[in-house]
């Protein structure tokens, strides 16, 4: 095959993806305001994304504190800065590693769950069955999805950032003596608004790019077992480089009201 | 390609009846691949047709079309006296509450029990059922009506093949249809329990007085069930008749099926 060929299919199918991938969350914004809608599903959607991903974030995000602690203090203590461990540990938990870390769990646990589990149902027709009982599948089955994740994130790494600094306040008590707090006391006095409210609408974004990805990928999955494969597999790597292509904005835009 | 109608006595004196389908010259095709090449078909009130043809050649694609899942090209679609491609969603859904579908693969919905998979189909047509507060008395009688009460608390992974199948025809007839559409209802099972599906839709068809559109490949249920077969080759109607007569051609395409 021609390789300017090759690269102008791939480009052509990029584009063509990404046009689909939007008028999907074009139908999303135009049916979830429309009745009926479908709230013992959205309930049990934010139950089955919530409180099913929370331990995994809790023990990462408590992981996370400690090696960051870890890593931090011996360059701290060499310049004397040692005291400055928990403003920065809690401005970099708070608005960048939390959410970032805590969107690739989900990104990794929840995408790849929505890509199969619906993949599957367009398998096995299950979707088409919705259909024919009269059922919007789009209404029930993605809007739900996308509007947990959308809600549950933020909940998520509000839980991970405290963990996280649970875990750098346990360093810090073991190694340096300092109590919690003190530390916590730190933490806050570093911390404003203007470092809350940009992590915690990214955080809104990133859990709907998760959903939408994932739905996106298993309601259109195709054919067969190794369709559903794909359709798990694209979701994660899809979703992730969403999450930090939105990082990125967020960043970028936060940038300018700062600078404002 | 003109249908080859070996046998027309029989439609005849069914001709006298209300027609429940009606399809004329039903063209579709997915890219290059056209499947249905102009199929004509009509069902009358209180038949069983039994539409027999290779894999591939559209039968799933045409009973689809019947329910609005996939939009023909071209042609006529008519069902209960409804030109499919007119109605809008809410007519649409309101048609499909008469029309009960078989999924080849039984289509139940995995995390669903089985009292909530037949529950489902009755959530957006409290109308038509006069609001049903219990619906626990309906889904009692259309599992007894397929010797399944006692599975009302399983899940469809707990269920044999057979059994997921009996379930799936309890949810096609919990609205009570006038018309029940089977695709492949006998594949995958083996011959024991293909037998007793067949007498289950046997007594089903005599109990609700339904009009059944049948598709498969299996030879015994054509010849158990049917009152009149069609061949579907090549996208278009190749021969009709009874199963005596079909069975009896002399014509090699028409052998192909029906020889052991």
């Amino acid at each position: 095959m021609d390789p300017n060929e090759s690269i102008a299919h791939r480009i052509k199918g990029f584009l063509i993806e990404t046009g689909q991938l939007t008028y999907f969350a074009g139908r999303f914004f135009k049916e979830v305001f429309r009745p009926p809608y479908e709230v013992r599903e959205f309930l049990r959607q934010c139950y089955q994304m919530g409180n099913r991903s929370l331990m995994l974030v809790l023990v990462t995000g408590f992981i996370i504190g400690l090696v960051l602690t870890l890593q931090s203090r011996p360059t701290l203590i060499e310049f004397g800065a040692e005291s400055w461990m928990p403003n920065m540990v809690g401005i970099s938990i708070v608005r960048e590693i939390g959410p970032v870390i805590t969107a690739l769990i989900c990104a990794g646990r929840i995408a790849s769950g929505i890509g199969a589990e619906l993949g599957s149902m367009r398998v096995s027709e299950q979707i088409d069955a919705m259909e024919v009982s009269g059922t919007n599948p789009f209404k029930y089955l993605v809007v739900t999805r996308i509007l947990a994740t959308t809600l549950m994130l933020p909940l998520l790494v509000i839980f991970g950032d405290i963990i996280a600094l649970y875990g750098s306040a346990l360093v810090e008590y073991l190694k340096g003596g300092m109590s919690f707090q003190l530390y916590f006391n730190k933490v806050f006095s570093a911390l404003s608004f203007g470092d809350f409210i940009p992590a915690t609408l990214k955080s809104f974004f990133f859990g709907f790019v998760i959903g939408l990805v994932g739905c996106y990928k298993g309601y259109y999955c195709k054919k067969g077992t190794a369709g559903v494969g794909k359709a798990a597999n694209t979701a994660v790597v899809t979703s992730s480089l969403l999450v930090f292509f939105v990082d990125f904005m967020a960043v970028f835009i936060s940038d300018i009201f700062y600078e404002l | 390609m003109e249908p080859k109608t070996i046998y027309t006595g029989k439609t005849g004196q069914i001709s006298a009846r209300k027609e429940v389908i009606r399809i004329r010259n039903l063209k579709k095709g997915f890219g290059d691949n056209q499947v249905l090449r102009g199929f004509n078909l009509t069902l009358y009130e209180g038949e069983n047709l039994v539409v027999m043809g290779k894999s591939g050649s559209g039968k799933s694609v045409m009973i689809k079309c019947l329910v609005g899942l996939v939009a023909p090209d071209e042609g006529l679609v008519e069902v209960l006296g409804r030109d499919i491609s007119t109605l809008g969603q809410k007519e649409l859904d309101l048609l499909r509450s008469d029309i009960g579908f078989l999924f080849q693969g039984s289509a139940l919905y995995d995390s669903m029990t089985v009292r909530e998979n037949l529950e489902f189909p009755m959530r957006r047509h409290r109308e038509k059922l006069g609001v049903v507060k219990d619906s626990l008395p309906r889904v009692l009688e259309a599992l007894e009506s397929v010797g399944l009460a006692s599975a009302i608390d399983l899940m469809p992974v707990e269920l044999s093949g057979g059994m997921k199948r009996r379930v799936a025809l309890a949810r096609a007839l919990i609205l009570k249809p006038k018309l029940i559409l089977y695709d492949e209802p006998t594949s995958g099972l083996d011959p024991i329990t293909s037998k007793e599906i067949i007498e289950l839709m046997r007594s089903i068809q005599k109990k609700y007085g339904t009009s059944s559109l049948i598709i498969t490949h299996d030879v015994d249920c054509a010849r158990v069930i049917s009152e009149r077969i069609l061949l579907l080759v090549d996208g278009v109607n190749y021969a009709e008749g009874t199963y005596r007569e079909l069975a009896g051609s002399r014509d090699p395409k028409v052998q192909a099926f029906f020889k052991k």
